[in-house]
């Protein structure tokens, strides 16, 4: 599916170009879309170093453990299968956190470390486990306390009341959390009786 | 009140954990300093890692923009869907905040400016901005990452729930404003 989405947007906008007569444009696009892509990656360097550096300290001192082991009553429904004090709990947990806190550098290093670890539970390496789906729901409904960005855009243009918005984003994405991890669950059981072993 | 609780909090979070992860750990006999820099090590390989996605993402992405197609898109798109009540202004946002951050920011601050940042636009936009995530480049990034290749059913999942809470912002907002 991913794969038919990015072949869309590819071929769509081409055919769409040759009408337009906008080859030109569309050029210039694909040269700057890929150096665009390096500058980001570049620009995540040291950010990602840092919270890699305390991940591991949190993790050889026994804390992002720790961690899993308290919340696991919580969230452990929510990923059979996973052991308690397993590092990709602590992982998904430090994710989720970074993620509610609006600590945005900080969510992608411990998700890609939570998938390492999830990865290495995985039975099939080149298939997602439905651990790994779920925590990609739940991901990418990005449960959101802090619409840091907003607020400073709003800001920016003059608002009256930039933060009335706090209120509507946090129903918003509480119903969006609440309505991929119900979806994940019932696809989750249909993928079940279909691959008997997945 | 709870909007300066919050504030607290987001002002606090970082600072703290930078501060009591390596003294925890230092506690607990780790060799603190050794153990961040083999950690932080492994931050060069991630960054280079994600680079793949993102050429993937954003040359498609701004392809589908440059042509052109991307505005016919939203032009089919804004009739139907302002019947329902979707302000047509914000159906761009709908469509860009899956596939690339950069974008959506990109779309929402025009609209705050152009429409202003209290106007039923504004904080329709402000709304959708917040409560969602880029699930195309997250689900991508994550999987590609570890060499998955087969993601199941991931995509239709994360996107259900991106469009339940697109629904829900819009509602809300009726609802407030």
């Amino acid at each position: 599916m991913v794969n038919v989405v990015w072949l869309l947007l590819i071929v769509g906008g081409l055919v769409v170009s040759a009408m337009h007569h906008s080859m030109l444009a569309v050029t210039q696009a694909i040269v700057t879309g890929s150096e665009k892509a390096v500058e980001i990656a570049f620009g995540f360097v040291g950010i990602m170093a840092l919270w890699l550096g305390l991940a591991k300290i949190a993790e050889e001192s026994g804390l992002m453990q720790g961690l899993a082991r308290v919340m696991s009553p919580l969230i452990g429904r929510l990923f059979p299968g996973i052991p308690k004090d397993h590092p990709a709990m602590g992982n998904m947990l430090m994710n989720m956190s970074a993620n509610i806190l609006g600590m945005g550098g900080a969510a992608t290093p411990f998700g890609l470390k939570a998938m390492e670890e999830l990865q290495k539970l995985n039975q099939v390496k080149d298939r997602a486990s439905a651990n790994m789906i779920t925590f990609l729901a739940i991901n990418t409904a990005s449960i959101n306390l802090i619409p840091a960005t907003v607020i400073a855009l709003r800001v920016a243009a003059g608002s009256r009341n930039p933060t009335e918005i706090v209120g509507p984003t946090i129903i918003a994405t509480c119903v969006s959390s609440i309505v991929a991890i119900t979806a994940d669950r019932i696809f989750r059981r249909i993928y079940r009786d279909r691959h008997p072993n997945g | 009140m709870t909007s300066t609780v919050i504030d607290t909090i987001s002002v606090w979070a970082i600072p703290f954990l930078i501060g009591f992860i390596p003294l925890f750990g230092w506690l607990r006999g780790v060799k603190v300093y050794e153990t961040f820099v083999e950690g932080a090590d492994e931050g060069f390989k991630m960054a280079i890692r994600m680079i793949p996605f993102l050429v993937g993402i954003l040359v498609a992405l701004n392809i589908f923009q440059a042509s052109g197609a991307f505005d016919a898109v939203i032009h089919f798109l804004s009739r139907p869907l302002g019947h329902i009540g979707v302000p047509s202004e914000v159906v761009p946002l709908i469509l860009v905040r899956p596939l690339s951050g950069g974008a959506a920011l990109g779309v929402t601050t025009g609209l705050l400016q152009h429409y202003g940042p209290d106007s039923f636009v504004g904080r329709v936009a402000s709304t959708l901005q917040g409560s969602t995530d880029t699930t195309f480049y997250v689900i991508t990034l994550y999987f590609g990452s570890i060499a998955v290749r087969r993601t199941r059913y991931a995509l239709p999942v994360a996107l259900i729930g991106d469009l339940a809470g697109f629904i829900a912002a819009i509602l809300v907002c009726h609802y407030l404003f």
